[in-house]
C-alpha cells in the first residue's frame, strides 16, 4: 500500500514540477509548486518523518509560497507581457544537459550495489525528533535563530523605501 | 515502506534537474528563485530518505535546518527582487548587466 502511494506521489511531484517550471504566469507556477510540496510532504510522512512533513506544509507551502505570492502580486508580475515569455531559445540546450546528467546519474546509481536496498520501516515520533534536535544540536539551533534574525535585518535594509545613493546623506 | 532507496534517489535527482532547468532557462528572477526552491526540496528529500535508510534522525534534522535556511534565503532574495524592480523597472535577469559580465 505504502509502495503504491509512494509511486503515485512521486508521479504527482514530477508532473506538477514540470507544469510549474513551464508556466508563463508566475502565480500559476507557485500554485503548481504548492502541489509539489504537498506531494513531497506526504512522501516525507511515508519515509517516517511526520514532523518534517507537517513543517513542509506549514513553513514551505504556508509561509514561503505565500511570501512569493505576495511579492508577485505586489509587483504586479502577473500576467507577464508577450516579451517576457518562458525563454524558448534556451530550453533545448537545457533539456540536453539535463538528460545527459540524468543518464550518467542513473548509470552510477545502477552500478552501486546498494541502490536496491529496501528502506526499512522507520518512524520518528516528534518527541524523539525534538530530543535529538535539542540534545545533539543545540548550537546549530542557536545559529539558525541568528541566521533568521540577520535575514530579517537584511531584508529590512534591502527593502527600505528610499534607497540611498552614493554621496547622499 | 517497501521502496528501494534507488527510486527515492531517482525522484530527488529528477526534481533537482527540473530545478536546474528552471534556473537556467527561465528569464525572470521570480522563476529562478522558484527553481532554487525546487532544488532545495530535492536535497531535503535525499536527507529524509537517508535518515530512514540508516535509522538515524540526523537526516530529518538536516531537512529542518534546510527549511530554516530557505526561509532566510527567500526573505533576502525577495527583498532584493523588490529592490531591483524599483531600480530598473523590470525583473528580467538580462537587464542587470551593469558589471558587463
Amino acid at each position: 500500500m505504502a509502495t503504491t502511494l509512494f509511486y503515485i506521489l512521486a508521479l504527482v511531484a514530477v508532473i506538477s514540477t514540470l507544469l510549474c517550471i513551464t508556466r508563463r504566469n508566475p502565480v500559476h507556477a507557485v500554485i503548481f509548486l504548492v502541489h509539489t510540496l504537498f506531494a513531497l510532504a506526504l512522501i516525507f510522512y511515508l519515509l517516517g518523518a511526520p514532523l518534517v512533513a507537517v513543517w513542509e506544509v506549514i513553513i514551505y507551502a504556508g509561509a514561503i509560497m505565500v511570501l512569493f505570492m505576495f511579492i508577485i502580486m505586489m509587483l504586479e508580475l502577473a500576467p507577464t507581457g508577450a516579451g517576457e515569455g518562458i525563454g524558448g531559445h534556451h530550453w533545448l540546450s537545457v533539456l540536453l544537459l539535463s538528460l545527459a546528467i540524468l543518464g550518467c546519474s542513473v548509470g552510477i546509481l545502477t552500478l552501486d550495489p546498494g541502490h536496491s536496498a529496501n528502506l526499512p520501516d522507520f518512524y520518528a515520533t516528534p518527541a524523539q525528533f525534538g530530543y535529538a534536535l535539542f540534545h545533539h544540536y543545540p548550537l546549530a539551533v542557536e545559529l539558525v535563530s541568528f541566521q533568521l534574525l540577520f535575514a530579517a535585518v537584511g531584508a529590512f535594509y534591502v527593502g527600505r523605501s528610499t534607497p540611498t545613493r552614493e554621496g547622499a546623506p | 515502506m517497501i521502496v528501494p532507496i534507488g527510486h527515492v534517489l531517482l525522484l530527488a535527482l529528477i526534481l533537482l534537474l527540473l530545478g536546474i532547468a528552471c534556473v537556467l532557462a527561465r528569464r525572470t528572477l521570480i522563476m529562478m528563485l522558484i527553481g532554487v526552491e525546487i532544488m532545495i526540496n530535492a536535497a531535503g528529500l535525499v536527507a529524509v530518505a537517508g535518515s530512514a535508510l540508516h535509522r538515524q534522525l540526523d537526516g530529518q534534522i538536516l531537512a529542518v535546518f534546510l527549511m530554516a535556511m530557505t526561509a532566510a534565503e527567500v526573505a533576502i532574495s525577495l527583498a532584493m527582487v523588490v529592490y531591483l524592480r524599483r531600480r530598473k523597472g523590470t525583473i528580467i535577469a538580462d537587464a542587470f548587466d551593469g558589471m558587463k559580465g
